[in-house]
Protein backbone atom coordinates (compact mmCIF):
# COMPACT_ATOMS: atom_id res chain seq x y z
CA UNK A 1 0.00 0.00 0.00
CA UNK A 2 2.91 2.31 0.98
CA UNK A 3 3.54 2.39 -2.92
CA UNK A 4 0.20 4.57 -3.77
CA UNK A 5 1.70 7.09 -1.62
CA UNK A 6 5.79 6.83 -3.26
CA UNK A 7 6.61 10.59 -4.87
CA UNK A 8 6.19 9.13 -8.35
CA UNK A 9 2.58 7.99 -7.47
CA UNK A 10 2.09 11.33 -6.57
CA UNK A 11 3.24 13.05 -9.58
CA UNK A 12 1.65 10.07 -12.03
CA UNK A 13 -1.73 11.01 -9.71
CA UNK A 14 -1.30 14.50 -10.72
CA UNK A 15 -0.38 14.41 -14.38
CA UNK A 16 -3.14 11.84 -15.55
CA UNK A 17 -5.77 13.89 -13.33
CA UNK A 18 -4.49 16.73 -15.46
CA UNK A 19 -4.74 15.22 -18.38
CA UNK A 20 -8.32 13.35 -17.67
CA UNK A 21 -9.63 17.16 -16.88
CA UNK A 22 -8.43 18.68 -19.91
CA UNK A 23 -9.79 15.45 -21.94
CA UNK A 24 -13.60 15.66 -20.98
CA UNK A 25 -14.48 18.63 -22.35
CA UNK A 26 -12.56 18.47 -25.79
CA UNK A 27 -13.63 14.64 -26.24
CA UNK A 28 -17.14 16.04 -25.68
CA UNK A 29 -17.07 17.70 -28.38
CA UNK A 30 -15.50 15.49 -30.61
CA UNK A 31 -17.87 12.69 -29.62
CA UNK A 32 -20.82 15.44 -30.91
CA UNK A 33 -19.06 16.49 -34.08
CA UNK A 34 -18.26 13.14 -34.91
CA UNK A 35 -14.84 14.04 -35.01
CA UNK A 36 -13.68 10.82 -33.10
CA UNK A 37 -11.31 9.70 -35.91
CA UNK A 38 -9.73 13.32 -35.75
CA UNK A 39 -8.48 12.27 -32.51
CA UNK A 40 -6.53 8.92 -33.99
CA UNK A 41 -5.25 10.62 -36.82
CA UNK A 42 -3.83 13.82 -34.85
CA UNK A 43 -2.57 11.63 -31.53
CA UNK A 44 -1.04 8.91 -33.76
CA UNK A 45 0.81 11.76 -35.92
CA UNK A 46 2.20 12.27 -32.71
CA UNK A 47 4.79 9.37 -33.47
CA UNK A 48 6.25 11.38 -36.01
CA UNK A 49 6.79 14.35 -33.81
CA UNK A 50 8.82 12.24 -31.85
CA UNK A 51 11.23 11.17 -34.38
CA UNK A 52 11.74 14.39 -35.50
CA UNK A 53 12.29 15.56 -31.94
CA UNK A 54 15.03 12.81 -31.41
CA UNK A 55 16.70 13.45 -34.85
CA UNK A 56 16.86 17.18 -34.11
CA UNK A 57 17.46 17.11 -30.79
CA UNK A 58 14.98 18.67 -29.36
CA UNK A 59 12.55 18.72 -26.68
CA UNK A 60 9.78 15.56 -27.42
CA UNK A 61 6.85 18.00 -26.53
CA UNK A 62 7.65 20.82 -29.49
CA UNK A 63 8.48 17.97 -32.00
CA UNK A 64 4.98 16.63 -31.15
CA UNK A 65 3.22 19.82 -31.10
CA UNK A 66 4.70 21.12 -34.49
CA UNK A 67 3.57 17.43 -36.06
CA UNK A 68 0.06 17.28 -34.42
CA UNK A 69 -0.19 21.65 -35.40
CA UNK A 70 0.92 21.00 -39.12
CA UNK A 71 -1.10 17.39 -39.79
CA UNK A 72 -4.57 19.32 -37.67
CA UNK A 73 -4.37 22.50 -40.01
CA UNK A 74 -3.67 20.18 -43.20
CA UNK A 75 -6.24 17.74 -42.38
CA UNK A 76 -8.07 21.17 -41.75
CA UNK A 77 -7.69 22.44 -45.30
CA UNK A 78 -8.10 19.48 -47.16
CA UNK A 79 -11.46 18.42 -45.81
CA UNK A 80 -14.48 19.26 -48.06
CA UNK A 81 -12.05 18.89 -51.35
CA UNK A 82 -13.24 16.12 -52.95
CA UNK A 83 -11.78 12.95 -50.62
CA UNK A 84 -13.73 11.86 -48.00
CA UNK A 85 -13.07 13.36 -44.44
CA UNK A 86 -12.83 9.75 -42.83
CA UNK A 87 -10.52 8.40 -46.38
CA UNK A 88 -8.55 11.59 -45.53
CA UNK A 89 -8.61 10.81 -41.86
CA UNK A 90 -7.39 7.08 -42.19
CA UNK A 91 -4.50 7.81 -44.21
CA UNK A 92 -3.40 10.53 -42.16
CA UNK A 93 -3.39 8.87 -39.33
CA UNK A 94 -1.36 5.69 -40.10
CA UNK A 95 0.86 7.04 -42.43
CA UNK A 96 2.07 9.20 -39.67
CA UNK A 97 1.96 6.45 -37.48
CA UNK A 98 3.80 3.95 -39.80
CA UNK A 99 6.58 7.08 -41.06
CA UNK A 100 6.66 8.04 -37.25
CA UNK A 101 7.61 4.56 -36.56
CA UNK A 102 10.36 3.88 -39.37
CA UNK A 103 11.94 7.60 -39.16
CA UNK A 104 12.57 6.65 -35.49
CA UNK A 105 14.75 3.62 -36.03
CA UNK A 106 16.72 5.48 -38.45
CA UNK A 107 17.62 8.07 -35.50
CA UNK A 108 21.41 7.32 -34.98
CA UNK A 109 22.54 6.71 -31.64
CA UNK A 110 19.90 6.90 -29.77
CA UNK A 111 18.04 4.18 -28.17
CA UNK A 112 14.89 4.69 -27.21
CA UNK A 113 12.12 2.60 -25.51
CA UNK A 114 9.26 3.02 -28.13
CA UNK A 115 6.77 1.10 -25.74
CA UNK A 116 7.31 4.64 -23.54
CA UNK A 117 5.55 6.84 -26.94
CA UNK A 118 2.70 4.17 -27.84
CA UNK A 119 1.63 3.76 -24.27
CA UNK A 120 2.78 6.53 -22.18
CA UNK A 121 5.13 6.40 -19.58
CA UNK A 122 2.97 7.65 -16.31
CA UNK A 123 4.65 6.85 -13.24
CA UNK A 124 8.33 8.34 -15.17
CA UNK A 125 6.55 11.62 -14.94
CA UNK A 126 8.86 14.52 -13.63
CA UNK A 127 8.24 17.72 -11.92
CA UNK A 128 8.64 19.59 -15.20
CA UNK A 129 6.62 17.62 -17.23
CA UNK A 130 3.93 17.95 -14.37
CA UNK A 131 3.98 21.85 -14.58
CA UNK A 132 3.70 21.45 -18.41
CA UNK A 133 0.50 19.35 -18.38
CA UNK A 134 -1.27 21.42 -15.56
CA UNK A 135 -0.04 24.85 -17.81
CA UNK A 136 -1.90 22.91 -20.35
CA UNK A 137 -5.07 21.50 -19.73
CA UNK A 138 -5.60 25.09 -17.37
CA UNK A 139 -5.11 26.71 -20.94
CA UNK A 140 -7.54 24.09 -22.31
CA UNK A 141 -10.21 24.43 -20.26
CA UNK A 142 -10.05 28.10 -20.01
CA UNK A 143 -10.11 27.91 -23.43
CA UNK A 144 -13.53 25.78 -24.13
CA UNK A 145 -14.88 27.67 -20.76
CA UNK A 146 -14.41 30.95 -23.26
CA UNK A 147 -15.59 29.76 -26.59
CA UNK A 148 -18.38 27.53 -25.01
CA UNK A 149 -21.52 28.75 -26.48
CA UNK A 150 -19.60 29.63 -29.89
CA UNK A 151 -18.21 26.08 -29.77
CA UNK A 152 -21.43 24.84 -28.72
CA UNK A 153 -23.92 26.35 -31.48
CA UNK A 154 -21.23 25.38 -34.44
CA UNK A 155 -21.55 21.22 -33.11
CA UNK A 156 -25.31 22.04 -33.27
CA UNK A 157 -25.71 23.32 -36.72
CA UNK A 158 -22.99 25.09 -38.60
CA UNK A 159 -25.89 26.81 -40.66
CA UNK A 160 -27.48 29.02 -37.51
CA UNK A 161 -24.21 29.70 -36.20
CA UNK A 162 -23.35 31.24 -39.34
CA UNK A 163 -27.20 33.26 -39.31
CA UNK A 164 -26.08 34.41 -35.63
CA UNK A 165 -22.79 35.86 -36.86
CA UNK A 166 -20.09 33.21 -35.78
CA UNK A 167 -17.98 31.62 -37.97
CA UNK A 168 -18.16 27.66 -37.55
CA UNK A 169 -14.72 26.94 -39.35
CA UNK A 170 -12.76 29.15 -36.87
CA UNK A 171 -14.68 26.85 -33.89
CA UNK A 172 -13.68 23.90 -35.57
CA UNK A 173 -10.41 25.14 -36.22
CA UNK A 174 -10.12 26.11 -32.79
CA UNK A 175 -10.82 22.86 -31.26
CA UNK A 176 -8.63 20.93 -34.21
CA UNK A 177 -5.86 23.37 -32.70
CA UNK A 178 -6.97 22.58 -28.96
CA UNK A 179 -6.63 18.89 -30.12
CA UNK A 180 -3.31 19.48 -30.92
CA UNK A 181 -1.94 20.93 -27.93
CA UNK A 182 -3.49 18.22 -25.56
CA UNK A 183 -1.74 15.22 -27.51
CA UNK A 184 1.07 16.85 -27.40
CA UNK A 185 1.40 17.33 -23.47
CA UNK A 186 -0.50 13.76 -23.01
CA UNK A 187 1.68 11.85 -24.40
CA UNK A 188 3.90 11.07 -21.59
CA UNK A 189 0.96 10.02 -19.76
CA UNK A 190 -1.49 7.89 -22.17
CA UNK A 191 1.18 7.40 -24.96
CA UNK A 192 -0.25 8.07 -28.66
CA UNK A 193 -1.84 5.16 -29.14
CA UNK A 194 -4.24 5.82 -26.18
CA UNK A 195 -4.50 9.52 -26.18
CA UNK A 196 -7.82 9.59 -28.34
CA UNK A 197 -9.29 6.52 -25.92
CA UNK A 198 -8.87 8.85 -23.23
CA UNK A 199 -10.80 11.67 -25.10
CA UNK A 200 -13.14 9.98 -26.18
CA UNK A 201 -14.36 7.11 -23.63
CA UNK A 202 -15.08 9.37 -20.57
CA UNK A 203 -17.60 11.57 -22.86
CA UNK A 204 -19.35 8.56 -24.39
CA UNK A 205 -19.31 7.29 -21.25
CA UNK A 206 -21.84 10.39 -19.52
CA UNK A 207 -23.89 10.80 -22.65
CA UNK A 208 -26.36 8.36 -20.98
CA UNK A 209 -26.16 10.53 -17.26
CA UNK A 210 -26.40 13.87 -18.97
CA UNK A 211 -29.81 15.89 -20.26
CA UNK A 212 -27.76 18.90 -21.05
CA UNK A 213 -23.99 19.47 -22.77
CA UNK A 214 -22.50 21.37 -19.39
CA UNK A 215 -23.40 18.62 -17.14
CA UNK A 216 -22.15 15.92 -20.09
CA UNK A 217 -18.91 17.49 -19.92
CA UNK A 218 -18.85 17.52 -16.16
CA UNK A 219 -19.94 13.81 -15.63
CA UNK A 220 -17.31 13.16 -18.58
CA UNK A 221 -14.58 14.69 -16.42
CA UNK A 222 -15.89 12.88 -12.88
CA UNK A 223 -15.41 9.71 -14.92
CA UNK A 224 -12.34 10.61 -16.40
CA UNK A 225 -10.48 12.02 -13.35
CA UNK A 226 -11.78 8.25 -12.06
CA UNK A 227 -10.50 6.18 -14.40
CA UNK A 228 -7.27 7.70 -14.11
CA UNK A 229 -6.85 7.57 -10.49
CA UNK A 230 -8.10 4.28 -10.11
CA UNK A 231 -6.36 2.61 -13.15
CA UNK A 232 -3.18 4.29 -11.53
CA UNK A 233 -4.03 2.36 -8.28
CA UNK A 234 -4.74 -0.99 -10.54
CA UNK A 235 -1.12 -0.39 -11.67
CA UNK A 236 0.15 -0.34 -8.30
CA UNK A 237 -1.33 -2.82 -6.46
CA UNK A 238 -1.52 -5.34 -9.40
CA UNK A 239 1.22 -4.10 -11.42
CA UNK A 240 -0.48 -3.89 -14.78
CA UNK A 241 0.39 -1.45 -17.09
CA UNK A 242 -0.95 2.34 -16.27
CA UNK A 243 -2.26 3.71 -19.23
CA UNK A 244 -4.61 0.71 -20.64
CA UNK A 245 -5.70 0.23 -16.64
CA UNK A 246 -6.51 3.86 -17.44
CA UNK A 247 -8.46 3.50 -20.86
CA UNK A 248 -9.87 0.14 -18.92
CA UNK A 249 -11.64 1.03 -16.32
CA UNK A 250 -13.13 4.40 -18.51
CA UNK A 251 -14.43 1.45 -21.14
CA UNK A 252 -15.66 -0.39 -17.95
CA UNK A 253 -17.64 2.92 -16.79
CA UNK A 254 -18.81 2.85 -20.36
CA UNK A 255 -20.33 -0.37 -20.51
CA UNK A 256 -21.83 -0.02 -16.93
CA UNK A 257 -23.47 3.59 -17.89
CA UNK A 258 -24.67 2.41 -21.21
CA UNK A 259 -25.80 -0.77 -19.83
CA UNK A 260 -27.51 0.63 -17.13
CA UNK A 261 -29.27 2.90 -19.52
CA UNK A 262 -30.94 0.54 -21.96
CA UNK A 263 -32.15 -1.59 -18.75
CA UNK A 264 -33.64 1.59 -17.81
CA UNK A 265 -35.27 2.27 -20.99
CA UNK A 266 -36.50 -1.41 -21.33
CA UNK A 267 -38.02 -0.87 -17.54
CA UNK A 268 -39.70 2.45 -19.45
CA UNK A 269 -41.55 0.54 -21.65
CA UNK A 270 -42.77 -2.06 -20.18
CA UNK A 271 -44.34 -0.02 -17.51
CA UNK A 272 -45.48 2.11 -20.30
CA UNK A 273 -47.71 -0.93 -21.57
CA UNK B 1 -33.93 50.89 -48.70
CA UNK B 2 -33.98 47.67 -48.84
CA UNK B 3 -32.90 45.13 -45.79
CA UNK B 4 -31.16 43.47 -48.57
CA UNK B 5 -30.23 43.14 -51.82
CA UNK B 6 -29.36 40.46 -54.15
CA UNK B 7 -28.00 41.60 -57.54
CA UNK B 8 -26.80 38.71 -60.71
CA UNK B 9 -26.30 35.86 -57.56
CA UNK B 10 -24.69 32.82 -59.11
CA UNK B 11 -24.05 30.12 -56.36
CA UNK B 12 -22.47 26.69 -57.72
CA UNK B 13 -22.97 23.44 -55.14
CA UNK B 14 -19.97 20.73 -56.29
CA UNK B 15 -19.02 22.37 -59.53
CA UNK B 16 -22.74 22.76 -60.69
CA UNK B 17 -24.21 25.61 -61.19
CA UNK B 18 -27.56 25.52 -59.09
CA UNK B 19 -28.80 29.48 -58.77
CA UNK B 20 -28.23 31.71 -62.03
CA UNK B 21 -28.15 35.34 -61.89
CA UNK B 22 -30.73 35.74 -59.31
CA UNK B 23 -31.81 39.70 -58.57
CA UNK B 24 -33.95 40.07 -55.19
CA UNK B 25 -34.55 42.72 -52.49
CA UNK B 26 -36.57 42.49 -49.45
CA UNK B 27 -38.37 46.03 -48.52
CA UNK B 28 -38.61 46.44 -44.55
CA UNK B 29 -41.96 44.68 -43.16
CA UNK B 30 -42.53 42.82 -46.50
CA UNK B 31 -43.72 39.21 -46.83
CA UNK B 32 -42.08 37.10 -50.08
CA UNK B 33 -42.98 33.70 -50.60
CA UNK B 34 -40.30 32.06 -52.80
CA UNK B 35 -41.75 28.84 -54.67
CA UNK B 36 -40.26 26.19 -56.96
CA UNK B 37 -39.87 22.60 -57.41
CA UNK B 38 -37.78 20.63 -55.67
CA UNK B 39 -34.08 20.91 -56.58
CA UNK B 40 -34.47 24.78 -58.00
CA UNK B 41 -32.30 26.38 -55.38
CA UNK B 42 -34.67 27.55 -52.91
CA UNK B 43 -32.60 26.83 -49.82
CA UNK B 44 -28.95 27.17 -51.94
CA UNK B 45 -30.70 31.01 -51.95
CA UNK B 46 -31.87 31.29 -48.44
CA UNK B 47 -27.81 29.85 -47.40
CA UNK B 48 -25.93 32.40 -49.63
CA UNK B 49 -28.30 35.22 -47.90
CA UNK B 50 -27.48 34.08 -44.32
CA UNK B 51 -23.30 33.79 -45.71
CA UNK B 52 -23.60 30.33 -45.51
CA UNK B 53 -22.53 29.83 -48.79
CA UNK B 54 -19.90 31.76 -51.13
CA UNK B 55 -21.47 33.55 -54.50
CA UNK B 56 -19.53 32.44 -57.15
CA UNK B 57 -20.98 35.57 -59.08
CA UNK B 58 -22.81 38.43 -58.56
CA UNK B 59 -23.21 40.92 -54.93
CA UNK B 60 -25.61 40.37 -51.60
CA UNK B 61 -25.80 43.75 -49.55
CA UNK B 62 -27.14 43.95 -46.17
CA UNK B 63 -28.50 46.89 -44.66
CA UNK B 64 -25.61 47.70 -42.36
CA UNK B 65 -26.41 46.10 -38.63
CA UNK B 66 -29.02 43.59 -40.37
CA UNK B 67 -30.46 41.33 -37.47
CA UNK B 68 -31.34 38.21 -39.40
CA UNK B 69 -32.91 35.01 -38.38
CA UNK B 70 -33.10 32.27 -39.73
CA UNK B 71 -35.37 28.93 -39.26
CA UNK B 72 -33.84 25.74 -41.55
CA UNK B 73 -35.64 23.00 -42.35
CA UNK B 74 -34.36 20.55 -39.90
CA UNK B 75 -31.01 20.81 -37.65
CA UNK B 76 -27.94 18.55 -38.13
CA UNK B 77 -28.09 18.26 -34.19
CA UNK B 78 -26.11 14.41 -33.44
CA UNK B 79 -28.07 12.44 -31.01
CA UNK B 80 -24.84 11.90 -28.74
CA UNK B 81 -25.65 16.23 -27.49
CA UNK B 82 -28.09 16.38 -24.69
CA UNK B 83 -29.69 19.22 -25.43
CA UNK B 84 -32.86 20.86 -23.53
CA UNK B 85 -35.12 23.78 -25.20
CA UNK B 86 -33.91 25.89 -23.12
CA UNK B 87 -30.57 25.47 -23.33
CA UNK B 88 -30.60 25.96 -27.02
CA UNK B 89 -32.58 29.08 -26.88
CA UNK B 90 -29.19 30.11 -24.92
CA UNK B 91 -26.85 30.33 -27.72
CA UNK B 92 -25.24 31.78 -28.79
CA UNK B 93 -26.23 34.47 -26.14
CA UNK B 94 -27.99 33.53 -22.58
CA UNK B 95 -31.43 34.60 -21.96
CA UNK B 96 -33.42 35.49 -19.41
CA UNK B 97 -36.18 33.11 -18.53
CA UNK B 98 -38.66 35.48 -18.67
CA UNK B 99 -37.53 36.56 -22.35
CA UNK B 100 -37.61 32.88 -23.03
CA UNK B 101 -41.00 32.16 -22.59
CA UNK B 102 -42.21 35.19 -24.03
CA UNK B 103 -40.05 33.97 -27.73
CA UNK B 104 -41.55 30.65 -26.98
CA UNK B 105 -45.01 31.64 -26.31
CA UNK B 106 -45.42 34.24 -29.56
CA UNK B 107 -43.80 31.15 -32.11
CA UNK B 108 -46.50 28.74 -30.03
CA UNK B 109 -43.80 26.20 -28.31
CA UNK B 110 -44.98 27.19 -24.57
CA UNK B 111 -44.20 24.87 -22.16
CA UNK B 112 -41.16 23.51 -23.87
CA UNK B 113 -38.34 24.12 -21.87
CA UNK B 114 -37.58 21.53 -19.99
CA UNK B 115 -38.08 19.18 -23.36
CA UNK B 116 -34.97 17.42 -24.82
CA UNK B 117 -34.38 18.98 -28.35
CA UNK B 118 -33.70 15.83 -30.19
CA UNK B 119 -37.05 14.62 -28.79
CA UNK B 120 -39.56 17.43 -30.25
CA UNK B 121 -41.61 16.46 -33.07
CA UNK B 122 -41.12 18.16 -36.23
CA UNK B 123 -44.17 20.84 -35.87
CA UNK B 124 -42.52 21.74 -32.14
CA UNK B 125 -38.97 21.92 -33.52
CA UNK B 126 -40.20 24.27 -36.16
CA UNK B 127 -41.90 26.06 -33.52
CA UNK B 128 -39.21 26.13 -31.27
CA UNK B 129 -36.93 27.08 -34.02
CA UNK B 130 -38.65 30.11 -34.62
CA UNK B 131 -39.21 30.96 -30.65
CA UNK B 132 -35.06 30.75 -31.20
CA UNK B 133 -35.04 33.41 -34.31
CA UNK B 134 -37.16 35.43 -32.41
CA UNK B 135 -35.50 35.86 -29.40
CA UNK B 136 -32.61 37.79 -31.86
CA UNK B 137 -35.53 40.62 -32.90
CA UNK B 138 -34.86 40.13 -36.28
CA UNK B 139 -35.73 42.60 -39.06
CA UNK B 140 -35.93 39.69 -41.69
CA UNK B 141 -36.87 36.21 -40.86
CA UNK B 142 -35.80 33.70 -43.23
CA UNK B 143 -38.08 30.42 -43.15
CA UNK B 144 -37.03 27.77 -45.00
CA UNK B 145 -39.85 25.15 -46.06
CA UNK B 146 -41.20 25.86 -42.47
CA UNK B 147 -44.30 24.41 -43.06
CA UNK B 148 -43.04 20.75 -44.53
CA UNK B 149 -44.67 17.63 -42.94
CA UNK B 150 -47.50 19.80 -40.69
CA UNK B 151 -50.97 18.82 -42.01
CA UNK B 152 -52.99 21.63 -43.92
CA UNK B 153 -54.80 23.03 -40.67
CA UNK B 154 -51.34 23.20 -38.40
CA UNK B 155 -49.62 24.85 -41.56
CA UNK B 156 -52.31 27.33 -41.80
CA UNK B 157 -52.00 28.23 -38.36
CA UNK B 158 -48.31 28.23 -38.82
CA UNK B 159 -48.88 31.30 -41.91
CA UNK B 160 -51.46 33.11 -39.90
CA UNK B 161 -49.11 33.50 -36.69
CA UNK B 162 -46.23 34.65 -39.52
CA UNK B 163 -48.55 36.98 -40.33
CA UNK B 164 -49.27 37.98 -37.08
CA UNK B 165 -45.59 38.47 -35.91
CA UNK B 166 -45.34 40.67 -39.30
CA UNK B 167 -48.30 42.61 -37.80
CA UNK B 168 -46.59 43.26 -34.22
CA UNK B 169 -42.95 43.61 -35.06
CA UNK B 170 -42.92 44.67 -38.64
CA UNK B 171 -40.38 42.13 -39.60
CA UNK B 172 -39.72 41.46 -43.15
CA UNK B 173 -40.12 37.65 -43.88
CA UNK B 174 -38.95 35.28 -46.70
CA UNK B 175 -40.32 32.37 -46.60
CA UNK B 176 -39.48 29.17 -49.16
CA UNK B 177 -41.90 26.19 -50.34
CA UNK B 178 -42.92 23.99 -52.91
CA UNK B 179 -45.87 23.36 -51.23
CA UNK B 180 -47.94 25.24 -54.12
CA UNK B 181 -51.40 24.53 -52.99
CA UNK B 182 -50.94 26.61 -49.89
CA UNK B 183 -48.84 29.97 -50.67
CA UNK B 184 -49.70 32.10 -48.08
CA UNK B 185 -52.61 34.98 -49.33
CA UNK B 186 -50.63 37.13 -47.25
CA UNK B 187 -47.49 37.67 -49.12
CA UNK B 188 -46.66 40.70 -51.00
CA UNK B 189 -44.69 39.02 -53.36
CA UNK B 190 -44.49 35.46 -55.20
CA UNK B 191 -40.61 34.79 -56.57
CA UNK B 192 -41.12 31.90 -58.88
CA UNK B 193 -37.60 29.87 -58.70
CA UNK B 194 -35.90 27.30 -61.12
CA UNK B 195 -32.43 27.80 -60.95
CA UNK B 196 -33.14 31.80 -61.91
CA UNK B 197 -36.03 33.72 -61.39
CA UNK B 198 -38.67 32.64 -64.00
CA UNK B 199 -41.56 35.06 -62.49
CA UNK B 200 -42.26 37.53 -59.98
CA UNK B 201 -45.48 39.32 -58.68
CA UNK B 202 -48.52 39.03 -56.47
CA UNK B 203 -49.93 35.80 -55.51
CA UNK B 204 -52.41 36.17 -58.14
CA UNK B 205 -50.39 37.59 -60.98
CA UNK B 206 -47.87 34.57 -60.87
CA UNK B 207 -50.81 31.92 -60.22
CA UNK B 208 -51.46 33.03 -64.28
CA UNK B 209 -48.48 33.64 -64.94
CA UNK B 210 -47.16 31.41 -68.31
CA UNK B 211 -43.91 30.93 -66.46
CA UNK B 212 -45.36 29.58 -63.54
CA UNK B 213 -47.49 27.42 -65.42
CA UNK B 214 -44.86 25.80 -67.90
CA UNK B 215 -43.03 25.24 -64.55
CA UNK B 216 -45.44 23.78 -62.57
CA UNK B 217 -48.35 22.91 -64.69
CA UNK B 218 -52.32 23.16 -64.32
CA UNK B 219 -52.13 20.98 -62.01
CA UNK B 220 -53.50 23.14 -59.51
CA UNK B 221 -55.94 24.12 -61.99
CA UNK B 222 -53.70 27.60 -62.63
CA UNK B 223 -54.13 28.76 -59.15
CA UNK B 224 -52.87 29.43 -55.88
CA UNK B 225 -55.55 27.46 -53.63
CA UNK B 226 -54.95 29.85 -50.43
CA UNK B 227 -55.11 27.45 -47.25
CA UNK B 228 -57.47 25.36 -49.15
CA UNK B 229 -55.86 21.85 -49.89
CA UNK B 230 -56.60 19.21 -52.94
CA UNK B 231 -56.17 15.81 -53.24
CA UNK B 232 -56.22 15.39 -56.64
CA UNK B 233 -53.16 16.69 -58.19
CA UNK B 234 -50.04 15.15 -58.26
CA UNK B 235 -47.02 16.18 -55.72
CA UNK B 236 -44.23 14.81 -58.12
CA UNK B 237 -43.06 18.04 -59.65
CA UNK B 238 -39.35 16.91 -60.67
CA UNK B 239 -40.35 16.42 -63.99
CA UNK B 240 -41.02 20.04 -64.62
CA UNK B 241 -37.91 21.09 -64.35
CA UNK B 242 -36.96 19.71 -67.81
CA UNK B 243 -39.45 21.91 -69.51
CA UNK B 244 -37.64 25.31 -67.75
CA UNK B 245 -35.92 27.19 -70.38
Amino acid sequence: MSLLLAPFMLRAALAALGVALAAAPLGAFVVWRRMAYFGDAISHGAMLGVALALAASLPVFWGVLAVTLVLALAVAALAGRGVPVDTLLGVAAHGALALGLVAVSFVPGVRIDLMAYLFGDVLAVGGADLALIWAGAALLLGLVAWRWRALLLSAVDEDLAIASGLSPRRERLTLMLALALLVAFSLKVVGALLVSALLILPAAAARPLARGPGRMVAAAMAIGAASALGGLALAALADSPAAPSIVSLATLAFLLTHGLDSLRRRGDCQRGQ
Amino acid sequence: MSLIRVRGLSVSLGGRRVLEGVDLAIAPGEIVTIVGPNGSGKSTLLRALIGALAPAAGTIERQGGLRLGYVPQKLALDPSLPLKVRHFLDLPRPVSPGERARALDEAGAGGLEERQLAALSGGQLQRVLLARALLGRPQLLLLDEATQGLDQPAAANFYRRIEALRERTGAAILMVSHELHVVMSASDRVICLNGHVCCVGKPEQVASAPEYRALFGTGTGGALALYRHEHDHAHDHDHHGEQAP
